[in-house]
């Protein structure tokens, strides 16, 4: 059961860590701001679901969050990039903040009643005495219907294909004739469509709140950098490892004295850090991960670059 | 077909090209000489609009310099960089389709070369056709790319040396394949370091040094002019 909590977490997170790690690979931009989208995503899906209900909101909010990025990038991003990555950089931090205030501003600063819908909300089935809830299958099928989606962009169509190309190497691309800024700004939709697709599913199971951007988006860079920096199945395999890691280790109440214990290593008693249990650790065991790739393999699981 | 005129270029503060005056003419091949470092490849660069040049380059009559690469690309000019750059994950098929600027006039028919003719010309590319092009040799990577700016159907290419580092046979192919393309009735520029083959295919050449043409003239021309070889060329 841990297992499919586990990687239906993992699932959202690929939908978020796939958009960041697609752009930075072609535009070298590591969008401090991608979470933002995550949280854009779920307040639209909440503002369009108070209108007119759960399922034109999962279709219309990932459009409009797409639009809203494609339109950063084509008036903003676009413009910073002369001036270097640095300047990008504090541009997408800038947004980041830029775009909490908004959320301030018109949705408040408590949490939202993003509700899941009538219709999926109730148990699937259950295993091991624990149920499991419709809505973490609905979550499994649209993750795995837009990973299948995705997958079939990337291979099988020829904007797919330029897209491959332009990831490495987009000066080429664009000398043989392909327009790569208009690739740039579609991939860059795409990837913030991807993000607002999360948060239209994410944020009715877990909470739609101003800081759910910040809470996400740390452990969207751990995925990215674990899975290595511009990897697609590398931010896959993270994905699903943090995600995880991050559900068994909340199930498990043993304490880091008794983990020493099964290795034969008698800690002292008495000890707060010995005493502390793995459910208490969860929270870090993530950025313990991403501090151990970094350490052992500096370029991720599957990533390419050096830097 | 292409005259450039008068062309500056920098990379950052370095002023690369001191007014480079070069043309090159319908169905002809030009060889444009020089050692490393003389801003050869950054001439082919800034016609392209890869790098941000200054003066004037004509293409067909009309100014082409300032305006995008991709932009310059569909108004007929093709580019092979210098460093094979193949789409490493992508299949030599793959590869060669991304060389389509015009989707719908190439399944037409319409555009001048199909991956038959390149094939043809090239055994081994058919052989490799499911390959990914990371692991062709170095001889197959410089074909492959040829083919796949000529899949754009370009009426000029700029080629960066295709001759370098490659087998004494392989050499020979590419300046055959060179003057089946001249067949065809594409323009070329050669950009060459040595004179392997471009005494042998080009009709007129150009010598460059420290940004600028030093010497301009037929293969015979250079051929009879020991001086210049000297000072210019040889090491």
């Amino acid at each position: 059961m841990s297992m499919l909590n586990g990687i239906t977490y993992g699932l959202l997170l690929f939908m978020l860590s796939s958009g960041l790690t697609l752009i930075f690979s072609m535009m070298g931009i590591l969008n401090f701001a991608h979470a933002s989208f995550y949280m854009l995503g779920a307040y639209f899906a909440y503002q369009i679901s108070a209108w007119t209900g759960f399922w034109p909101g999962l279709l219309v909010a990932p459009l409009l969050v797409g639009a809203v990025g494609a339109l950063v990038e084509r008036h903003g991003l676009r413009r910073a990039h002369r001036f270097g990555h640095v300047a990008e950089l504090l541009f997408t931090f800038g947004l980041a903040f830029l775009v909490e205030e908004v959320v301030h501003l018109v949705w408040g600063k408590v949490a939202v009643d993003y509700r899941i819908p009538l219709e999926l909300d109730g148990t699937l089935f259950s295993l091991f005495e624990t149920d499991f809830p419709i809505y973490k299958g609905f979550m499994m099928l649209v993750s795995v219907g837009m990973l299948l989606a995705l997958y079939a962009l990337l291979t099988r169509t020829r904007i797919g294909l330029i897209i491959q190309a332009a990831l490495t190497k987009p000066e080429m691309v664009e000398a043989l004739g392909h327009n790569v800024p208009r690739i740039f700004m579609l991939v860059f939709g795409g990837g913030t469509a991807l993000a607002g697709l999360a948060g239209v599913i994410g944020g009715n199971a877990f909470v739609t709140e101003p800081g759910m951007a910040a809470a996400v988006g740390s452990i969207v860079f751990v995925v990215v950098v674990v899975g290595g920096l511009g990897s697609l199945a590398g931010a896959f395999i993270a994905s699903i490892l943090i995600g995880c890691i991050q559900t068994f280790s909340v199930a498990l109440s043993i304490s880091i004295t008794d983990v020493f214990a099964l290795v034969g290593i008698a800690l002292p008693q008495g000890s707060q850090v010995a005493r502390l249990t793995i459910t208490q650790l969860a929270p870090i065991l993530p950025y313990l991960l991403m501090v151990a790739i970094l350490v052992f393999r500096p370029r991720g699981l599957m990533g390419s670059r050096e830097s | 077909m292409l005259e450039v005129a008068d062309l500056h270029a920098y990379y950052a503060k370095s002023h690369v090209l001191h007014g480079v005056n070069l043309r090159v003419d319908a169905g002809e091949i030009v060889c444009l000489l020089g050692r490393n470092g003389v801003g050869r490849s950054t001439t082919a660069k800034a016609v392209m609009g890869l790098v941000t040049g200054r003066g004037s380059v004509r293409f067909k009559g009309r100014e082409i310099l300032g305006r995008k690469a991709y932009e310059i690309a569909h108004c007929g000019v093709g580019y092979v960089p210098e460093n094979r750059d193949v789409f490493a994950g992508l299949t030599v098929r793959q590869n060669l389709m991304l060389g389509v600027k015009d989707p719908k006039a190439f399944a037409r028919g319409e555009t001048r070369w199909s991956i038959d003719d390149m094939y043809r010309l090239f055994p081994r590319l058919k052989e490799r056709d499911g390959t990914a092009a990371g692991v062709l040799s170095g001889g197959e990577q410089q074909m492959l790319t040829l083919c796949r700016t000529l899949m754009g159907d370009p009426d000029l290419i700029m080629i960066d040396e295709p001759t370098e580092g490659l087998a004494p046979k392989i050499v020979e192919l590419v300046g055959q394949f060179l003057q089946e393309v001249s067949r065809r009735g594409i323009s070329i520029l050669l950009i060459e370091q040595k004179l392997a083959i471009a005494l042998d295919i080009s009709q007129r050449l150009y010598l460059m040094g420290h940004g600028h043409i030093v010497f301009e003239g037929t293969p015979a021309d250079l051929k009879n002019n020991e001086a210049v070889r000297k000072e210019w060329l040889e090491v």
